[in-house]
């Protein structure tokens, strides 16, 4: 038997190591606590997630199901154990080039996970089938890249690696360069929330509450503490020294750090405890009892008359409606040769980001350190400081590597409570949510009730629309009152709409609170418009794409909200579909001739989508700054949450500066150190923090050719402490002889740029946003109309981009948004209390998101950095609609309740008779 | 670290093995595919009887009697065995077990004793008529697979005794098999409904039917009465036979967040027309 003391020698990565403490603990664990070999993640603890694999003995296993002891005489190689030759560099294995090359790493955080899971595959087969490669990484859940890149990554891994040419000054927009910071994601040095940690950080685990709804008191707590050497602290709402109260929205803040006296949500938390590094976090008969209350999960009970209220002073509890009129548009449907009415409702959607919210705290002198994934660090950094009531200038945020977003890590969720034991203690401390945590208590998407009338006349022109859409906004008010003002912008869909009635209202319950999650509403907006598209399409005897196309809003067509419109790419990407539209009709119509349980259909959708905040200001500042030595420093403030942004937002300076994005060493979005490029969200970096870094890039060649005396045409070129231009003549602008400035720069260029908007007045009229983006999917699926299961055969997807920065990264984006778009419409549904795992809680794995053919428009966008839009949101929006438009072509079912999972398709079709 | 440790034995032996069950209350632990999941500690909590290292314990080997597949064979090492088609049910099951991870850790001896309604091994067993060995320091006993497996998460698994095999008698290795599982994804996902199939056909007729429907029940059931009826009956009549009522009778479906209960039956009905399709022989032997 094994008794404590040296129990083991596993041989990871070529290396011996002495396993020593309690055999029986993960080795996931213990590779990353113990043998600081931090690239093996943990998303789950349950296997469902793949992101812990490592190779045993040849075989790829979950290391959080692997008890170390087991490994004993073994041979492990995790991820860092890939590169040919570690830790030098160019020494990436085939496998790692071709994720960089194929732009297969997003956050990066499934990333570790899947490379050992094909190299596990790859070992036996060096060349494998796509069908292959599928199997070998059916068991690893990727959130971000929609898995088609990870598939052609593998199959091409046999293929040496051609490194990048370097681009010319100039050509870096459009090109496909290399995610900039995309090296650390494949070799697994990337450092994400749950990474780093100062030495003796004390542990922290939150009390939650089990209820939805439950008041309740704390018994003894020292004594407990007493009893239990490895508990350091325990703090409650009571120990905190600020405004326990935060929220996104400023007007709107109600969620406290730590519950006092009643929780208003399952997973709340009221405690928080501090155990010694080391101590086993057991929160085992920690003195709370509950007093269960009532709860209300249902949103229309909720506002209906003499509903217990969930904050006191929201009525109906009611937080909020947002309006847009136009015309009169009752009367213009009453006036309509065709109507069509329908409803839509949809689920709570988790945003099930491989990464949990994780992160770490210490104290500097005065000033309170916290390093933290996150989508928003200046947000965090003022939250955070009020709740424990320091001044901003207090607080310092570094961000971490952010495994996946999508929304919900725009809201601060531990970074108040690593602050509140920190400063308290004084003593650094971590924190990392385990994956049920961060499923109950972090937001997700409203589910949504819509009701909808839509009308056109006899030539197929849309005359109206009236909408009603019924959100519920959960526990918190989050992003409640973003999704209320945004939807009946957005509700017409981007069509030409004379006569509009649409509102919105967010509704409080005791259920997850709504948050930002990919398009904050339109999704579900845009399931209920364009599916009635379809069945007015029918109705007027237009196909539906002509139909779509017939509306589509064209440039210098005012929206619902009386906006006029430029750089209008709807119509584009509905052209570009015509001819995979005419194919994939003819194909499905040549399937189904036979008859059978199967049957093809085709459907369309289309997406429009304001980047930027609603009507209010939401600037980005980029700096730029020359070293006396000559080094070109970009202050990066934009997040990348494995978006991109810090190679696109590069790419954009490098070519308005006039260097390559190779010249530029980039630093993050310290709070410190970077001025705000405000959040990650709204699909807005792109678009204005692209604008910003355009125009420091613009504003510090303005100088460098100032300094020559040249302008114009002068080409750039980085030497030591000096900038060479060469123009009609040649001059070299002798950086160390200028004096550095405060920041340390000899030459330096901050540009601040906030989109115009201007506030939208009672009927919502006005200019919300002053870039919109674009785009139409195209599905094509195959329904088993027996077991009521769909199978996705292709997708095609049109957007309009304005200006591609980078296709690579555009494709990636576009499949990923699918990938979500697909969850969204077949199988995620977030039942709180029932799918608080990633076993229960279904999203789309390899074998679920099909082929996808991106067709990437520019159709140049005035306000946009070299004419770019945003895209991020954009491209989750069609998929769900496309997805039920066609099953409605396959088997005559409308659908008005997603997901549909097989049970309600079957049903549905058993209902109209089956066929 | 603290030095709390857990008790974690993993002996070569059986008879070290089984005098460790027989010394006290102590948790089996196989692939740690179900045991892991079930904590969210960083550790299982002791007294551990790790069994991947017993010798003869895990693979197959095939006798007069039958088949014999050792409790701690791997879903791997199923699928990756060569096998009379008989068992391509439960080879294909083993390859839509979770995912590839999984299959690599996790034994068919744990899915059976962990009882779950979804156990995907379960159907394939019960159309071979298998036999589960059971061993103690008391001796060894075998069991009918469905008097082993009780209710949900209940076997007839005494404290001190450890799974060491499954039996496969000679005569259910005849004719061919299918499984067919059905869930909301592609990859990692629990089964709403999967069944398993073995016919055995002579001359254009089906001589011998078994069939099992899982996850709708609280144990995974065998069809007599759709057996019966498939007796006799020319190949290409065989999935009409299949008839929703008699399947129905047979089984108990609950409605969860995966399917309504009306939606299982119809669903396991399907299922079984589309498995006896699937095993029937292309052409009829000669
Ligand atoms: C992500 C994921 C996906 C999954 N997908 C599926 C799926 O699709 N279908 C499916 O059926 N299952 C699935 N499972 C469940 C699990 O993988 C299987 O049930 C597996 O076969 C369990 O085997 P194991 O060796 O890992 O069991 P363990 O976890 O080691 O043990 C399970 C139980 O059996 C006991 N036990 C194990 N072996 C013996 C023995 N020889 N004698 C006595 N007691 C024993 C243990 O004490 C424990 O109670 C999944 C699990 C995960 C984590
Ligand atoms: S952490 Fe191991 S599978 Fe998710
Ligand atoms: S890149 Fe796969 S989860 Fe982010």
């Amino acid at each position: 038997m094994n008794q404590p003391g040296r129990f083991a020698t596993l041989t990871v990565n070529g290396r011996a190591i002495a396993a020593t403490g309690d055999p029986a603990r993960r080795l996931s664990d213990f590779l990353r606590e113990e043998a600081g070999l931090r690239g093996t993640k943990s998303g789950c603890d349950a296997g469902d997630c793949g992101a812990c694999t490592v190779i045993a003995d040849g075989a790829a296993v979950c290391a959080c199901l692997m008890p170390v002891g087991r490994l004993a005489g073994a041979r492990v190689t995790t991820v860092e154990g890939l590169a040919d030759a570690p830790g030098e560099a160019g020494t990436l294995s085939r496998l790692q080039s071709a994720f960089l090359r194929h732009g297969a790493a997003q956050c990066g955080i499934c990333t570790p996970g899947m490379l050992t899971a094909a190299a596990a595959l790859l070992a036996k087969k060096p060349r494998p089938t796509e069908a292959e490669a599928e199997v070998a990484l059916g068991g690893v859940l990727c959130r971000c890249t929609g898995y088609r890149k990870i598939l052609a990554a593998v199959c091409d891994a046999w293929r040496e690696d051609v490194p990048e040419a370097p681009l010319a000054p100039g050509a870096a927009v459009g090109a496909r360069v290399r995610r900039l910071d995309g090296v650390p994601k494949v070799t697994g040095a990337d450092r994400f929330g749950a990474d780093e940690w100062p030495e003796g950080a004390l542990l922290l685990k939150a009390v939650r509450s089990p209820h939805f709804h439950a008041g309740f008191h704390f018994g003894d707590i020292s004594a407990w503490k007493a009893a239990r050497p490895g508990v350091a602290a325990i703090f409650t709402a009571a120990d905190i020294p600020g405004r326990n109260r935060f929220g996104v929205i400023p007007a709107f803040a109600d969620q406290p750090a730590l519950a006092e006296g009643t929780a208003r949500l399952r997973g709340e938390a009221v405690a928080l405890v501090a155990f010694e590094p080391g101590a086993e976090p057991d929160l085992t008969d920690f003195p709370v009892t509950w007093q269960p209350l009532p709860y209300l999960l249902d949103p229309a009970e909720a506002e209906a008359e003499g509903a217990q209220l969930v904050h006191q002073g929201r009525p109906g509890n009611h937080l909020i409606t947002g309006r847009v009129r136009r015309g009169d548009a009752a009367a213009a449907l009453a006036a309509s040769t065709h109507v069509v009415q329908g409803s839509m409702e949809t689920a709570f959607v988790e945003h099930a980001y491989i990464e949990p919210e994780a992160g770490s705290a210490w104290m500097e002198g005065e000033v309170l350190c916290i390093r933290a994934c996150t989508q928003a660090p200046v947000m965090d950094r003022d939250e955070t400081a009020a709740i424990l009531g320091l001044p901003p200038e207090r607080v310092r945020v570094l961000p971490t590597a952010v495994g996946g977003g999508f929304g919900s890590k725009l809201d601060v969720s531990l970074q108040p409570l690593l602050g509140l034991a920190v400063l308290k203690t004084g003593r650094p401390a971590r924190m990392v949510y385990t994956r049920a945590e961060s499923m109950t208590s972090t937001t997700k998407r409203h589910p949504a009730r819509i009701t909808a009338q839509i009308g056109c006349d006899a030539d197929g022109h849309v005359t109206a629309l009236s909408f009603d859409g019924l959100f519920d906004t959960g526990a918190y008010a989050s992003w409640g009152p973003t999704v209320a003002n945004r939807v009946p912008v957005h509700a017409t869909g981007p069509y030409r709409t004379p006569a509009v009635l649409a509102r919105a209202r967010a509704i409080h319950t005791h259920g997850p609170s709504g948050g930002a999650f990919r398009g904050f509403g339109v999704p579900q907006a845009a399931l209920a418009q364009e599916t009635l598209y379809d069945q007015l399409a029918d109705l007027a005897g237009i196909d539906r794409l002509e139909f779509r196309l017939r509306n589509a809003f064209v440039e210098g067509d005012a929206t619902a909200t009386g906006q006029v419109l430029h750089g209008t790419g709807i119509h584009d990407c509905l052209t570009a579909l015509a001819p995979h539209w005419t194919r994939a009709l003819a194909e499905a119509a040549a399937a189904n001739a036979a008859p059978g349980h199967l049957r093809r259909g085709v459907g369309v959708a289309s997406c429009w989508y304001g980047c930027g905040n609603t009507s209010l200001p939401n600037p980005s500042t980029i700096r730029l700054g020359l070293t006396p030595e000559g080094t070109l420093v970009l202050h990066q403030g934009a997040m990348d949450i494995g978006q991109g942004a810090n190679t696109v937002i590069t790419q954009i300076c490098a070519d308005a500066l006039g260097l390559p994005v190779e010249a530029f060493t980039l630093v993050g979005p310290d709070t410190f150190l970077t001025p705000d490029a405000g959040k990650t969200s709204a699909s807005r970096q792109t678009y204005v923090s692209g604008r910003a870094a355009q125009a420091a890039g613009a504003a510090l060649r303005a100088q460098i050719l100032r300094l020559a005396g040249l302008n114009g045409a002068a080409s750039l070129r980085l030497e030591a402490a000096a900038v060479v231009v060469e123009g009609e003549t040649s001059h070299r602008v002798d950086l160390a002889a200028l004096p550095p400035n405060p920041h340390g720069y000899a030459l330096m260029a901050e540009e601040t740029y906030d989109p115009p908007t201007a506030p939208l007045d009672a009927d919502g009229q006005g200019t919300p946003y002053a870039v919109y983006g674009y785009g139409a999917q195209m599905v094509e699926l195959e329904v088993d109309t027996e077991l009521g299961t769909v199978r996705l055969l292709k997708i095609t997807a049109a957007h309009d981009l304005g200006r591609v920065i980078n296709p690579t990264l555009a494709e990636g984006q576009t499949e990923g948004g699918i990938a979500q778009g697909i969850g969204l419409a077949l199988m995620e549904e977030y039942i709180p209390g029932r799918t608080e795992n990633l076993h229960d809680y279904l999203i789309p794995t390899i074998g679920d998101v099909p082929p996808i053919e991106s067709l990437l428009i520019e159709r140049a966008d005035p306000e946009g950095p070299f004419g770019a839009k945003g895209l991020g949101e954009h491209v989750l929006i069609p998929t769900a609609p496309a997805i039920l438009n066609a099953v409605r072509h396959a088997t005559g079912v409308t659908i008005t309740r997603v997901p549909l999972l097989p049970h309600r398709l079957r049903a549905a079709i058993l209902a109209k008779g089956a066929p | 670290m603290t030095e709390a440790t857990s008790d974690y034995a993993r002996p070569t032996a059986l008879p070290e093995a089984l005098a460790l069950l027989a010394a006290g209350p102590r948790t089996v632990l196989a692939g740690g595919t179900d045991l892991y999941p079930a904590t969210q500690a960083q550790r299982l909590a002791g007294p551990l009887l790790d069994i991947t290292a017993l010798d003869g314990l895990a693979g197959i080997t095939a006798g007069p009697d039958g088949l014999r597949i050792g409790a701690g064979t791997t879903w791997t090492a199923l699928a990756e065995a060569d096998l009379p088609p008989a068992l391509v049910a439960l080879q294909q099951a083993a390859r839509l077990v979770g995912g590839r991870q999984i299959q690599n850790a996790g034994t068919l001896g744990g899915n059976l004793c962990n009882a779950s309604p979804a156990a995907d091994g379960v159907p394939p067993l019960l159309v071979l008529g298998a036999e589960v060995e059971l061993a103690s320091v008391r001796g060894v006993r075998r069991l009918p697979l469905e008097r082993f497996v009780l209710g949900v998460r209940k076997t007839a698994l005494a404290a001190d005794e450890l799974l060491t095999a499954v039996h496969i008698p000679a005569a259910a290795l005849a004719g061919r098999s299918a499984f067919v599982k059905l869930g909301a994804r592609a990859y990692l996902v629990i089964s709403i409904a999967m069944v398993a199939v073995r016919i055995v056909a002579e001359r254009g007729q089906v001589v011998e039917a078994a069939l099992a429907v899982g996850a709708c029940s609280a144990v995974a059931r065998r069809l007599p009465a759709v057996e019966a009826a498939l007796v006799g009956a020319p190949l290409s009549e065989v999935a009409a036979r299949i008839t929703e009522a008699e399947v129905a009778a047979a089984l108990s479906p609950i409605a969860d967040i995966r399917g309504t209960a009306d939606y299982r039956l119809e669903a396991a009905c399907v299922l079984l027309r589309r498995a006896v399709t699937q095993a029937l022989p292309v052409e009829e032997p000669a």
